[in-house]
């Protein structure tokens, strides 16, 4: 066993790029489920993000340019879901479901000629002297910008959510969209830009994993990120902060226990294994022991007539 | 993949359709535990799949379902294989033994064939390639080429074909590097590209400037890459996109020839259930090329070793071997048998840690 072996500056950089992905997936899931919508699809919307993003990445050389689309190619594939449940009216969940496997093999399809390329490097932020600090310069001052814009969503998300006129009708739609519309707010165009803004979340998070975490681009890659991002969401009781810290918490776990088994810990592989799951879980459990539940709307189906 | 599995499905109705005028047509299954895109394991399996339609043209019909998780969803999707008329599934994860032999029981006629796993019946083969005499060359690269004398291992499930994969390169990096340290992490997942890759970047970032994988992806490679200074080799497949970075070797797996001997075995009728383990001297391991990181020296010890294990002319385990424990494994000259290699569940001497049960 060798505990010096771990840096933990480094340790704590690492758990925060491992974050991020299911941060920006949860975090506009957060905003669609918000608004009375559950939308099954994140894991294929992030995985149309990346490779949309990592396409123009390489294309252009840009990685800027490719995050930018990878937003679009998420709130692209979300607008299929808009179709079904929004306009057609079709059943939520079928129709997220549906999204993931169109978007895995979407992917797979658009990705054919990219295996194996490399894409060009995400540049870090380098502010003279701040960076250079010792401990704080690597963990606050040195990662690459899409980090910073996640951190920055979830305050924004939260602002809005809790201190703005456009917040509290999003959470109005949410709760009750027949009173939402008796009051003449427009519950499926407001919808409709959560679902949007939802799927680029999600597009930016896929692409943070093709571009930055590992990066390169192979088929199926999220792996699951999706549904543990949507987990997140309930985990956290639909708050901005929680999903932050259920985030940082996962990603950090996970990346610990790597730590501690390449340093040889004597605690039972099996158990680190798990653990990220189960900390993430028992920690938001405990906190969500008030009374916050579930946008009363979730899910539901809202045509005017009814 | 479901644009595939569509296709066959509607290819299977119009058979149906056409009444007897396809009947001639050996239809073989594939089951995939990752996406054929995933540069190392499930490639490999698909170029063996499209080896048989090559060789056999119209005369056989194959169909994969890829991604398929290890456990009772895989019982689901062979059965589905079966039913739709399938001869011939081959199974290509070691999760899939249970189910494997649960399906095969219920389709006595319809022959199985399981990768890398040790329960057959009358209907139901397993073959299963000798890795770790690929593992054996990459360890003795890995310890001659080390500077931190840290070498970093990304282990799947601890199942005895990967501890054999450990074993074999611990033992061959210990034997040209006394000095050597296996640090070894499991990720508990044959396909997760953005774990393997933090997996591979917490050991760089623990010292180790070799990583060894047992995963399915490159992504430990693109990792290595990113850090600069580290190692790595193909696994399973050659990885060759990564042979001016990291990538220094590979372990490329060869089922195409397996796969279409097996697949003539049904159409001929004389398919019997065996036991296939084959390596280097076989074809079915591969060492892709060795790039010119290596040095010159260790490049020809290693292609020497390659050749004399192909001629069986020398065995990854050759004693004197102890266990961890310190206790006695193989004696001075003595070989490994098979029985003990397949249930492999120890480490040998010198390694650190344990094994997960």
């Amino acid at each position: 066993m060798d505990i010096s072996a771990i840096n933990p500056v480094l340790l704590v950089a690492s758990l925060m790029v491992a974050a991020t992905p299911i941060l920006l997936a949860a975090i506009g899931e957060l905003v669609v489920e918000r608004a009375g919508v559950l939308n099954l699809g994140v894991e294929g919307m992030m995985i149309i993000g990346a490779i949309s993003g990592f396409a123009i990445a390489v294309e252009t050389g840009s990685p800027l340019l490719g995050f930018i689309a990878s937003a679009i190619g998420g709130a692209m594939l979300s607008l299929l879901f808009v179709f079904l449940t929004q306009v057609v009216l079709a059943n939520q969940v079928a129709s997220g479901l549906a999204l993931t496997l169109f978007g895995l093999g979407l992917s797979a399809l658009m990705g054919q000629r990219y295996v194996g390329v490399r894409p060009p490097q995400t540049a870090h932020l380098d502010i003279p002297f701040l960076s250079d600090m010792p401990v704080l310069g690597p963990i606050l001052f040195s990662h690459d910008p899409i980090l910073y814009l996640s951190i920055a969503i979830v305050a924004s998300i939260w602002a809005v959510l809790k201190y703005t006129r456009a917040g509290l009708i999003l959470r109005a739609v949410g709760e009750n969209h027949d009173a939402a519309h008796a009051l003449g707010y427009k519950v499926v165009r407001i919808r409709i830009m959560a679902i949007m803004f939802g799927g680029a979340c999600a597009g930016l998070g896929g692409a943070y994993i093709s571009l930055v975490r590992v990066p390169q681009w192979t088929e199926g890659m999220t792996a699951g990120v999706g549904w543990i991002a949507l987990a997140l969401v309930v985990f956290a009781s639909w708050k901005p902060w929680r999903v932050l810290l259920g985030a940082y918490l996962f990603g950090g776990v996970t990346v610990v226990q790597l730590n501690l088994q390449a340093a040889g810990v004597a605690i039972p592989v099996e158990y680190l294994a798990m653990s990220p799951y189960l900390i993430t879980i028992i920690v938001l459990v405990i906190l969500s022991k008030d009374k916050s539940s579930a946008p009363a709307s979730l899910g539901r189906i809202f045509h005017a007539s009814h | 993949m479901k644009l595939t599995s569509l296709l066959t499905g509607a290819t299977l109705a119009l058979g149906l359709a056409a009444g007897g005028a396809w009947a001639d047509k050996t239809k073989v299954g594939f089951v995939y535990v990752g996406p054929v895109g995933d540069g190392g394991w499930t490639y490999e399996h698909d170029k063996g799949r499209l080896a048989v339609e090559a060789e056999f043209g119209d005369k056989v019909e194959t169909v994969f379902v890829e991604s398929v998780a290890e456990g009772p969803d895989a019982e689901r999707v062979m059965t589905q294989m079966a039913l739709g008329g399938a001869k011939l599934i081959f199974t290509t994860s070691f999760g899939y033994m249970d189910p494997t032999i649960n399906v095969a029981k219920k389709f006595p006629n319809v022959k199985f064939e399981h990768a890398t796993g040790y329960k057959t019946a009358d209907n139901v083969s397993v073959y299963s390639a000798r890795f770790y005499q690929g593992c054996a060359i990459q360890g003795h690269i890995a310890g001659s080429m080390t500077k931190s004398n840290i070498i970093g291992y990304i282990g799947s499930f601890p199942i005895p074909e990967v501890i054999r994969g450990i074993n074999s390169a611990y033992i061959h990096a210990k034997k040209v590097n006394p000095d050597v340290r296996f640090k070894i992490v499991w990720a508990y997942t044959w396909f997760d590209p953005a774990k393997e890759a933090d997996a591979a970047k917490v050991l760089i970032e623990q010292g180790a400037d070799v990583i060894l994988q047992h995963t399915d992806s490159t992504a430990p490679l693109a990792a290595a890459s990113e850090a600069g200074n580290v190692i790595g080799f193909g696994q399973a497949s050659d990885m060759s996109e990564y042979a001016d970075g990291p990538r220094v070797s590979a372990i490329i797996d060869n089922w195409g020839p397996y796969y279409v001997e097996r697949t003539r075995a049904v159409m001929d009728g004389t398919w019997a259930s065996v036991n296939t383990w084959n390596g280097i001297g076989e074809g079915m391991v591969g060492i892709g090329e060795i790039t010119d990181r290596v040095p010159a020296d260790v490049k020809a010890e290693a292609l020497a070793m390659k050749d004399a294990i192909a001629a069986g002319d020398y065995h990854p385990f050759t004693g004197p071997l102890n266990k961890q424990d310190g206790s006695v494994w193989l004696k001075d000259g003595e070989t490994a048998d098979d029985g003990t290699l397949a249930g492999m569940g120890f480490y040998v001497e010198g390694i650190e840690g344990d094994i997960p049960n």
